[in-house]
């Protein structure tokens, strides 16, 4: 029987990373859930009480982690999926990955565009 | 020393009879992780609303909280992001090198315990809304 399973590469720092963000997002995630669906109900949730929360440095950097950490476990986890797991190489594999990266600054620069917004830190 | 096996294709659902826990562990955390990434390019796209001006945030938020579709999909999603996360917490205790002889077990605990987050927090999820 085989020792373990994982078919990540072990000594990489993208699976060193995945692993650091995951037990971040553990925490912060279900953070998240709990603030904005059970202390403030979603439905109640409006500009200026999000605009309130971003406004102060521990929360709004604590946002921006989210979305910075968030966007790379995800987006790393499907580029693990797609490139190793059905072992795609060549050019197939380099636009997997620049499809994979455009749409990631994409929407981390939209997404702090939309933290700038709110805050009043600046 | 590992040994590597041609076990096939998870994705080959004909097999799905002879998973074992490990198995669907696997297929449960990779399908609500695509539902996850799914989302968070979602949300962000639903909160940039607030780059229009505060109305058009305020309104987007309560149009989609007044659809009873859109609270059951937010149930769905609290089911997927709490089993992603215990089943993350047991990968990466099985990572450290803890809990490998579990992790039957324990796979089949973060499916109760997932399942009865979700239950209990449907009340709280679906207020107001029917």
């Amino acid at each position: 029987m085989a020792e373990h399973y994982s078919s990540f590469d072990r000594s990489g720092t993208k699976w060193l990373l995945q692993r650091v963000t995951a037990a971040f997002l553990v925490v912060v995630l279900a953070f998240h859930f709990f603030l904005l669906h059970f202390v403030n109900h979603a439905a109640d949730v409006t500009f200026a009480g999000t605009s309130a929360r971003m406004s102060t440095w521990t929360y709004f950097s604590l946002m921006v982690l989210f979305l910075l950490t968030a966007t790379f476990h995800g987006v790393n986890g499907v580029h693990n999926a797609i490139v190793h797991r059905d072992g795609i190489d060549g050019w197939k594999q380099t636009a997997v990955t620049a499809v994979l990266v455009v749409a990631s600054l994409i929407m981390v620069v939209q997404g702090l565009r939309t933290a700038l917004v709110w805050t009043n830190l600046f | 020393m590992s040994q590597s096996y041609d076990r096939g294709t998870v994705e080959d659902f004909g097999r799905w009879r002879s998973f074992t826990a490990g198995m669907w562990a696997w297929l449960f955390h990779k399908f609500t992780g695509w539902v996850l990434i799914g989302y968070l390019f979602t949300h962000i796209a639903v909160l940039s609303t607030a780059l229009t001006g505060e109305a058009a945030y305020n309104d987007t938020i309560v149009g989609l909280e007044s659809l009873a579709i859109v609270r059951l999909l937010e149930v769905g999603l609290l089911a997927v992001a709490v089993f992603h996360i215990l089943n993350g917490v047991r990968l990466l205790f099985i990572d450290l090198g803890t809990g490998l002889e579990a992790q039957e077990e324990s796979f089949y605990a973060s499916l109760v315990i997932t399942g009865a987050i979700t239950i209990a927090s449907v009340p709280t999820f679906v207020s107001g809304v029917f």
